[in-house]
């Protein structure tokens, strides 16, 4: 008896700080947060408050507004991973071919992740001003001076969906792009030397070496990144305040939808979107997670 | 090299902290020059910088003087129009650890209070402190919710406000100083100025500027009473007589600059003082901000806006009662500091807004305050929704997002419907 509590009781005793914590703040809150978005709790009052099973969801999915938000994100989502995926990779493509300054390069591309997203959302929101001609400033007015006048355009206050929260991804392709680009870095430099050479002996085309020996070794990191991108772009509140503000229906999300609500003290409703994001959420990173934990067991 | 830059960025962290707690320090100290206090009085606002903090100064200064037994603790939280602060101020008020004394828009916007149970009726505090009478009897119907009043005004503002530039409108041989008589006029007006070469005659800026346009003109085209009849449910949204003010509305948008999304009214006032625009309806706080910019009083004129002449569309900071504060006496001494006539000038004088008392003396005050005054005692006087007079948080909120909607949509319909379907909510 004492011989097995000597096996697993200092690992149990380390872990239980973390396991108490995480089981409050995060596993705990988010009950808490499911029981609330179940009441008719939508004033600042204490006291109880009455169940009202998934009312609140169901107003949620028929209000105009939330179903634009979620869209708005849907949109935002795919504009963003494929954006930063694509740059992502093409920047890491150019310096796994070995550049002069190349430790300067990966640092300039990294540079943007290190300022916070409401500093570069502030300075963002200059650059990306609608007016056009003789008004212009901003990216517009750089187009100007760079004589490419057609591409001057009212960048997210006007347009369809897609161009709206295309713009509004734009930043956040900038700011995230290095990251990615550091992590295919990696994945090529994890890359054997002798695999490149042996499909070189075979007479593979860069082309072919690319496609079927590099790309397929780089799946998992395509995989993670991908994972990574999503969550932020499911979760991104501080970008889209500091360009458009808190209250711009055309590109509002889920996120900043929650912050409004809450600042209406309607905490049921509010509680209930934050649990519609944790769904989203979930819907991307379980499966992950799930075949994370697969691909460990077969080892 | 790892070493020193890691003790390098250690010894800015240190001096960080420091910086943080020197600021505190001195916040805490701000304004209270009395030593023998004993009684602390947390006044919580979001006055922290420029002439509405020196307001808030002068306020402490005749506090600190009327109010001898009492300290005065500032809890200001910076970010503009209370960003910031109503979020900490939910917190503090959820925990039940309220300030003294909150800082909040007179009218409506405190029914989020009022429904939670966290403010007192002060309708007794007017009565003692004499304010009934001191204060325009329209103003306090304005401010009484079910026949309690929830806050004592600091200041008035006026919404209904346009800033022109009568070197602009010159070009289109228009008479600056006149005010058009009505919305249809000023539209013409507008084309004129277009006619002359000025491309945006209007300038407007993101989220509530476009909303006090809108009030503007509903305003202009309904009259007082139907007006104030949106905001306490008497009037019908859906009347033929709001979609002709929006439609005049929509034409109105077609005026304005094209990044109207993207700007703050400071930016469109300054279209107006440049030159590259005619028009900006904004409330009162510009004349403080032009004089702060030192704009010469001859490069620019104001009146109200027009077909609303007679009405003075007013909002209000005012100060709260919270439930269960903990010393509500020493906050009783702030609200009568607040509401007296010393506190007032002292505070309005520096803010550049006008006392809500009716027998402050207008000489002391600047140029625009004295007309501003003079109005707000024969005006009839309504209420803005934009600034927490007529609409609670969450309506205001839903407004807000139906007009930035609006103004790429141009969807006349869908806006009238979610400006009526806003004001059904709480």
């Amino acid at each position: 008896m004492h011989g097995r509590i000597r096996t697993w009781g200092p690992g149990a005793l380390v872990l239980l700080p973390t396991v108490l914590l995480l089981g409050y703040f995060v596993y705990g809150l988010i009950a808490w947060s499911f029981n609330t978005s179940l009441t008719n709790r939508h004033t600042a009052r204490s006291g109880p408050a009455d169940y009202v099973g998934f009312e609140n969801y169901g107003h949620l999915f028929s209000e105009d507004r939330f179903l634009n938000s979620l869209k708005n994100l849907g949109v935002l989502t795919v504009a963003f991973i494929v954006g930063t995926l694509i740059f992502g990779l093409i920047w890491a493509l150019l310096l796994e071919k070995g550049v002069p300054g190349e430790s300067i390069f990966r640092s300039v591309f990294l540079f943007p992740m290190a300022i916070s997203m409401i500093a570069s959302g502030v300075v963002w929101g200059w650059l990306l001003n609608p007016s056009t001609g003789d008004d212009a400033r901003g990216l517009n007015r750089l187009f100007a001076i760079l004589h490419l006048n057609f591409l001057e355009n009212p960048w997210w206050t006007a347009g369809s969906r897609w161009t709206t929260m295309m713009s509004i991804a734009l930043p956040a392709v900038w700011q995230m792009s290095g990251y990615i680009m550091a992590l295919f870095l990696a994945g090529f430099r994890g890359i054997p030397p002798e695999l490149r050479e042996a499909a070189r002996v075979d007479g593979a085309s860069e082309f072919k070496l690319y496609r079927h020996v590099l790309f397929p070794q780089l799946s998992p990191i395509a995989l993670s990144a991908l994972i990574i991108l999503g969550h932020i772009s499911l979760k991104l509140f501080d970008l889209i305040y500091a360009i458009t503000g808190p209250n711009q229906f055309r590109t509002e999300v889920p996120a900043i939808l929650m912050w409004n609500t809450l600042l209406r003290s309607d905490q049921a409703k509010a509680a209930a979107i934050a649990i519609v994001m944790l769904a989203v959420v979930a819907v991307l990173v379980i499966p992950y997670l799930a075949l994370t934990v697969r691909q460990e067991e077969k080892r | 090299m790892r070493g020193g830059l890691s003790k390098t960025l250690a010894v800015l962290g240190a001096a960080g902290l420091l910086a943080v707690s020197a600021c505190g320090n001195s916040d805490d100290n701000g304004g209270s020059g009395d030593s023998a206090a004993s009684k602390d009085v947390t006044v919580f606002t979001w006055w922290a910088d420029g002439g509405e903090k020196a307001g808030l100064d002068g306020l402490v200064s005749v506090f600190n003087t009327e109010c001898k037994d009492y300290k005065f603790v500032n809890a200001a939280v910076a970010g503009g129009a209370g960003s910031n602060a109503k979020q900490v101020l939910a917190n503090d008020l959820a925990s039940k650890n309220p300030p003294s004394t909150f800082q909040a828009h007179a009218g409506a916007e405190l029914r989020d209070y009022i429904n939670a149970g966290q403010v007192d009726d002060v309708s007794g505090l007017y009565k003692e402190f004499g304010l009934d009478k001191a204060f325009p009897q329209n103003l306090i119907d304005n401010l009484t919710v079910e026949g309690k009043i929830y806050s004592i005004p600091a200041n008035v503002h006026r919404a209904n406000v346009v800033w022109a530039n009568p070197t602009v409108l010159k070009k289109a041989n228009i008479d600056a100083a006149k005010a058009p008589a009505t919305v249809d006029a000023w539209i013409a007006d507008m084309d004129k100025l277009k006619a002359a070469g000025v491309k945006a005659p209007l300038a407007i800026s993101k989220g509530f500027a476009q909303e006090m346009l809108v009030e503007a003109v509903l305003l202009a085209e309904l009259g007082a009473d139907k007006f104030t009849g949106l905001w306490n449910g008497k009037t019908d949204w859906a009347g033929a007589d709001v979609t002709a003010a929006l439609e005049k509305y929509k034409k109105m948008l077609s005026y304005t600059n094209a990044d109207r999304e993207a700007i703050d009214w400071p930016d469109a006032l300054g279209y107006v003082n440049k030159g590259q625009a005619g028009y900006t309806l904004m409330g009162d706080w510009v004349a403080a901000q032009q004089l702060a910019d030192k704009v010469p009083e001859s490069s620019y004129t104001y009146w109200p806006s027009p077909g609303t002449a007679g009405n003075f569309q007013f909002l209000a900071d005012s100060f709260t009662l919270p439930t269960g504060g903990k010393d509500p006496e020493g906050a009783k001494c702030w609200l009568k500091v607040t509401g007296s006539a010393e506190g007032q000038k002292a505070f309005n004088t520096k803010k550049g807004s006008i006392p809500a008392r009716s027998d402050a003396n207008p000489a002391d005050y600047p140029k625009y305050q004295q007309s501003a005054m003079a109005d707000w005692k024969k005006d009839k006087i309504v209420p803005s929704c934009a600034h927490g007079a007529a609409c609670s948080v969450g309506q205001n909120n839903d407004i807000l997002s139906a007009i930035s909607q609006f103004s790429g949509s141009q969807d006349v319909a869908k806006l009238q419907s979610a400006l009526g379907t806003a004001m059904k909510t709480s």
